[in-house]
């Protein structure tokens, strides 16, 4: 039987176990949005701006480990998507998104809501399509998920003409894709397992740096066998943070500009680095001249274009990590480093990240006493500057995806619609989104989306009057000349019960544990307003330009030396 | 860091829009492609595509990667270091009069090119090599007064041996095996 295009589109996502799509009608959309009554199983959530279904959609899938789909109409529906597909591009994260395109006679024709969207996606996609055929249509589906999930996954969008909508066509969903271009290398090179094995046993300090790619290859249990057997501690990346429990002993916190001061002095005295799934970001190297430089590095990631990019490998594997680790493992001996443990346990007990005492309403405060409220068990949804540096510091991390974060991109603005989706990825978990008060603004809009829903993720602000993160840098390094940073913004308890959402201000520490339980003990959404030290910095920090021995710790306020 | 041309010869999809996600990786990284040409292959479906660019080694060894990534491109490889067989064609027009018109003959039969076209006042040489003996065709047509010159673009093929054939490919290369570990 012939079927439209817009019918071949929901039975191809339906094929694909789609549950949720994440996104906002318009013209070029409505033959979809007609047939959607009768596909129930397709849950359509409405946002308030495509950017949110798009973060909404890579909430889900860095939570419930699954394709998020966003969609959107033509024009400036698919540009307000560019953010949130770029965001997931830098992060690797699984997406489809659909946009609708004006009819093909009238494409290339400047027409109304007409843009090229293929082109704009081309460099910050995996792959794109622009449907012109509605024969290949399921085909071009089945690619789609394919790709956006194998391999190193990443964002793929279809672009879907408004005739194709309506065109007829049998339906024949493909068992298998046939991509020759396509051929994930995922079993590494047993000579380089090899050489690796050799190279671990051979260590005097070694230390593994776990990344994102640990938790995509779901590759939990290998890392720890590894670290376990031989005795290997183990820092990971902002986005790799949850692939290691973090009250393991072998635990080391996480490395970069503003990890612990102990997991970079670890990495600058290791001999042998294991670098998994994670490509050597900037934010997490520092300085990359002067990166571990007595160490050899073992570089295991699945994309052969991360090797050797930003810092050499001296054994590089081409490989999904989990089959990796699952060789290695096999050719690993049990080993101690009793010594070098002992020395980073030194280094920890010296150079401790501690909530300061202080009446003051801090904000590592308020993310310790979430931590302590949700037992650790919370996925936390953050923007990005402070407010994301405290989170990733100062929650302990147990569970793998505990911690969502836009860390390529650095996009603002993704905590209320990220924690959207994964709340709705993952239902049985506790959501926390926490916002600063200059991001929050960037997507409030989603507090309807919240709302509607309702969406129950539990919202912590953590509002200093200031675009927070910049003007820590504008303090450190242009002379406290505040420029464009302080923030002026609404009454945000009042902004959401506008939305109809229950509210809260908190003002003063003895404030803060009340508040969460209020939050937690209501079944709903909740938003908590925390009017946090205005003037107070994300340290340790390193400087810009600077390595990762050159780490800063918390200066006192008189100590300007390093502030010229 | 020291620049050196470089040849890539990629085998890709015979899809709208390849050489546009191809050429974006080089624009991206602010290289200028010195030459691209384009054509079928020995399977209808795929089309080979030389590229010739100036650039650091480690920054072209990236873009290969990246090129490597594009799904549309099936295979591609850096031949520069290889021996391989690289030419040319290239269209010049040459003012021509009747007193210069024999000596323009004479130059062009040295260079085993030929004249493709004879007006009144020009005459057109095509020629077909490599960089060097097209340049110095021109160099020495340049004296008669060059009025025009298309050129293709270089393409290259490897000598001997497999080459780039898909077929043999598939079967020569063993799926474990990334491209990555294979050049090592």
């Amino acid at each position: 039987m012939k079927m439209t295009g817009a019918q071949i589109l929901c039975e191809s996502l339906v094929k694909e176990g789609v549950e949720v799509i994440f996104g906002f009608p318009g013209g070029a959309m409505l033959p979809l949005y007609d047939v959607f009554p009768h596909y129930p199983k397709l849950r359509h959530i409405l946002v308030r701006h495509e950017q949110g279904a798009a973060h909404a959609a890579d909430g889900y899938a860095r939570a419930a480990r699954r394709v998020g789909v966003c969609m959107s109409t033509s024009g400036p529906g698919a540009t307000n998507l560019v953010t949130g597909i770029a965001n997931a591009q830098l992060d690797s994260v699984p997406m489809v998104a659909i946009t609708g395109q004006v009819a093909r006679p009238f494409i290339g024709k400047d027409a109304f809501q007409e843009v090229d969207t293929t082109g704009i996606t081309l460099p910050i996609t995996k792959h794109n399509y622009l449907v012109l055929d509605v024969s290949s249509l399921a085909e071009i589906v089945k690619e789609a998920f394919h790709l956006a999930l194998t391999g190193r996954p990443g964002p793929v969008l279809i672009d879907i003409p408004k005739d194709i909508l309506t065109d007829r066509a049998e339906f024949h969903y493909p068992s298998r894709v046939k991509l020759s271009g396509y051929r994930p290398t995922l079993e590494g090179h047993p000579s380089q397992i090899k050489k690796a094995a050799k190279l671990i046993a051979e260590a005097h300090q070694p230390l593994i740096i776990a990344g994102q790619g640990v938790l995509i290859s779901r590759a939990e249990a290998e890392l720890k066998q590894l670290a376990e057997t031989a005795q290997i501690p183990v820092v990971t990346t902002l986005l790799g943070i949850g692939c290691f429990p973090q009250t393991h002993v072998l635990s080391f916190g996480m490395l970069g500009m503003h990890g612990m001061a102990y997991a970079n002095m670890a990495v600058d005295a290791s001999d042998v680095i294991m670098a998994i799934g994670m490509r050597f970001d900037d934010r997490a190297t520092a300085k990359v001249s002067a990166f571990a430089p007595h160490a050899k590095i073992i570089h295991i990631d699945i994309d052969p274009a991360e090797i050797g990019k930003n810092v050499r490998a001296d054994v590089p594997i081409v490989g999904d990590v989990k089959r990796v680790l699952g060789a290695l493992n096999k050719l690993t001996l049990p080993v101690e480093h009793i010594d070098w443990i002992r020395q980073l346990d030194d280094w920890r007990k010296e150079h401790p990240l501690l909530v300061k005492e202080s009446d003051k309403l801090l904000p590592q405060f308020v993310i310790q006493q979430i931590a302590e409220v949700t037992h650790g068990e919370a996925i936390m949804v953050t923007g990005v500057g402070q407010n994301q540096m405290w989170t990733a510091q100062y929650y302990c991390y147990d569970k793998p995806n505990s911690l969502i974060s836009s860390g390529g991109l650095g996009t603002m603005g993704f905590e209320l619609p990220g924690a959207i989706g994964a709340k709705i990825g993952c239902p049985d978990r506790t959501v926390w989104s926490i916002a600063g008060d200059g991001g929050f603004q960037m997507t409030i809009q989603e507090l309807a989306t919240v709302a509607q829903e309702p969406v129950a993720i539990k919202i912590a602000i953590l509002n200093n009057g200031y675009l927070g993160m910049v003007r820590q840098w504008q303090e450190l390094f242009y002379k406290r000349r505040y420029v464009a940073t302080p923030l002026s913004s609404p009454d945000f308890v009042k902004v959401a019960e506008a939305y109809g959402i229950p509210a809260l201000r908190v003002k003063h520490k003895s404030e803060v544990l009340p508040a969460i339980k209020q939050a937690m003990a209501e079944s709903g959404p909740f938003l908590i307003d925390f009017m946090i030290e205005p003037e107070e910095n994300v340290f340790p920090m390193v400087t810009p330009g600077a390595s990762l021995a050159e780490l800063i710790e918390e200066p006192g306020k008189e100590e300007a030396i390093w502030r010229q | 860091m020291a620049t050196m041309k470089h040849t890539l010869v990629a085998l890709v999809e015979n899809k709208p829009g390849v050489l546009n996600r191809m050429v974006s990786l080089f624009r991206r990284r602010g290289f200028n492609i010195e030459s691209i040409a384009v054509g079928v292959s020995e399977l209808s479906h795929l089309s080979r595509v030389t590229i010739v660019v100036n650039g650091a080694a480690t920054m072209v060894e990236q873009v290969r990667k990246q090129l490597d990534k594009v799904v549309d491109v099936v295979k591609v490889s850096d031949v520069t270091a290889e021996d391989t067989v690289a030419r040319e064609l290239a269209l010049i027009k040459v003012k021509a009069t009747a007193s210069t018109r024999s000596e323009i003959i004479q130059v062009v039969d040295i260079f085993r090119a030929k004249i493709v076209d004879v007006a009144a006042d020009s005459v057109i040489i095509e020629v077909t090599g490599d960089d060097d003996k097209i340049n110095s065709l021109f160099n020495l047509l340049r004296g008669f007064g060059i009025r025009e010159m298309s050129r293709t673009g270089q393409i290259a093929m490897t000598r001997g041996g497999t080459g780039m054939s898909p077929v043999k490919e598939r079967l020569s290369r063993s799926p474990e095996q990334g491209s990555q570990l294979k050049s090592q």
